[in-house]
């Protein structure tokens, strides 16, 4: 067993974790938090992502060990209090969710995007750059739209 | 299993030599963690070299650049000089997986993974690259053709882990080039992939080729037969026709559900054709 100390949405969390233990284990499993998803398992879908010091990363390909000293941001805590932040708003507004399931990945990964390309990200590249967050009910088009809204007001 | 994070090559290079069970190096792990979950392996160790200095810089030099064996793809195309000098190596990269797996996945783990289908490798070969390998017994480099000898085989021994990539430096006239085809655009795998580097005289012709193959045979396939075809020519109609020609013949592909034999041989001489447009064109020749 390995002993970790991390920054889990700005609170520090300390643990114990085999070295094998997956980060969206620890977040899920032994923290509480499942807003963070496991879709595919095999990296593909994205449904997992969460910020890495400020790096979108899919938490079901790393190593919780290796995250030791790290500070991560689940879906949890984007929201300030009751509060949510501007992606969250704009994915409600644009109806940027069918069954949700994909919402956690996508909402951490168009934050990453618009941290990366600025507030006025075109379509093409939010559609290159969602390549890894995969949606099962196709709701690409009101995603799209909702991550240029949010990117406006973030 | 144990999970290890040491801090120096050495100190690496002692853990993989003592280790008596299966033991695993990590990089990026975009390829290791999901073949654990899929249970297709089971380490005993795992070396997690992203703390060793150095391993997740990319250093340039008059020699060309090094590129650790740590660095995240993503992190290539954020090198500007990089960029500049190996467009071909630096899209390849930028192709495995989505933006997320290249954050973490590397062009190191991606050879050593030894998939046919790896897009960084025909781009390495093409560009000429080499490898600084380690162990507890001493350091050697070798080209990167000569790393991978079948699907999931490399040709480094027990105890032995890559430390770097070595691209040389971009000579004067040159280009290269990397085409992959896949039936989606984002988030596959190659069925067949094509890199071309070429360097050309003050008059555009082509003095130097290299044209490499992925994914239609056990390893990515240097084919000299086609860089003949194209060496002392301007990239003319007859040329790029020879061109295909040769890596067409050169394809030893396999049926499966990405494509059939006969498709990946066709495929082949298209992408080397297009493929060396694209390095002509960066090289400064204009047809």
């Amino acid at each position: 067993m390995h002993s970790i100390s991390l920054a889990l949405n700005g609170k520090p969390v300390h643990g114990q974790v085999e070295g094998r233990t997956l980060l969206v284990e620890f977040i899920r499993e032994s923290r509480g938090l499942t807003g963070t998803h496991v879709g595919c398992d095999t990296s593909q879908c994205g449904a997992c992502v969460v910020s890495v010091n400020g790096k979108a990363v899919k938490s079901c390909t790393v190593f919780a060990v290796a995250c030791d000293g790290a500070e991560i941001t689940t879906i949890e805590g984007l929201a300030k209090g009751v509060d949510l932040h501007p992606m969250q708003v704009a994915f409600k507004e644009h109806h940027g969710l069918q069954c949700g399931f994909c919402t956690p990945g996508m909402i951490m990964a168009s934050i990453d995007i618009v941290k990366r390309h600025g507030k006025s990200v075109d379509e093409e590249t939010i559609r290159r750059e969602l390549s890894g967050n995969i949606c099962r009910c196709t709701g690409y088009h009101n995603i799209v739209k909702a991550v240029q809204a949010g990117a406006a007001n973030m | 299993m144990r999970y290890e994070m040491p801090t120096t090559a050495k100190a690496a290079a002692g853990l993989l030599a003592k280790e008596k069970g299966r033991a695993f190096v990590l990089a990026g792990g975009t390829d290791l963690l999901v073949k654990m979950k899929a249970g297709v392996v089971e380490p005993d160790l795992i070396v997690d070299i992203k703390a060793i200095k150095g391993m997740k810089d990319i250093k340039k030099s008059a020699g060309g650049f090094v590129i650790g064996a740590a660095v995240p793809c993503v992190a290539l195309s954020e090198n500007a000089a990089l960029t500049k000098a190996w467009p071909g190596v630096v899209e390849a990269a930028n192709l495995i997986g989505s933006k997320q797996v290249q954050g973490r996945c590397t062009m190191s783990g991606n050879l050593c993974n030894a998939s046919p289908a790896a897009d960084s490798v025909p781009a390495l070969i093409a560009a000429g690259a080499k490898v600084s390998i380690i162990s507890a017994k001493g350091s050697r480099k070798v080209a990167v053709e000569d790393v991978t000898t079948g699907v999931g085989r490399t040709s480094l021994k027990k105890g032995e882990f890559v430390t770097a990539i070595e691209l040389p430096a971009k000579k004067p006239k040159s280009g290269d080039a990397y085409l992959r085809f896949i039936p989606r655009t984002e988030m596959d795998i190659a069925v067949v992939s094509c890199a071309v580097n070429v360097s050309l005289d003050a008059k555009g012709m082509i003095t130097k080729a290299r044209v490499v193959l992925g994914a239609v045979a056990i390893t990515a396939l240097l084919v000299k037969d086609a860089a003949s075809a194209i060496v002392g020519t301007k990239l003319d109609d007859a040329a790029k026709a020879k061109l295909a020609a040769a890596c067409s013949a050169a394809c030893k592909p396999i049926d499966d559900k990405r494509g059939t034999v006969e498709f990946r041989t066709e495929v082949a001489g298209v992408l080397a054709r297009r493929a060396a447009e694209i390095a002509y064109a960066r090289a400064g020749g204009k047809q």
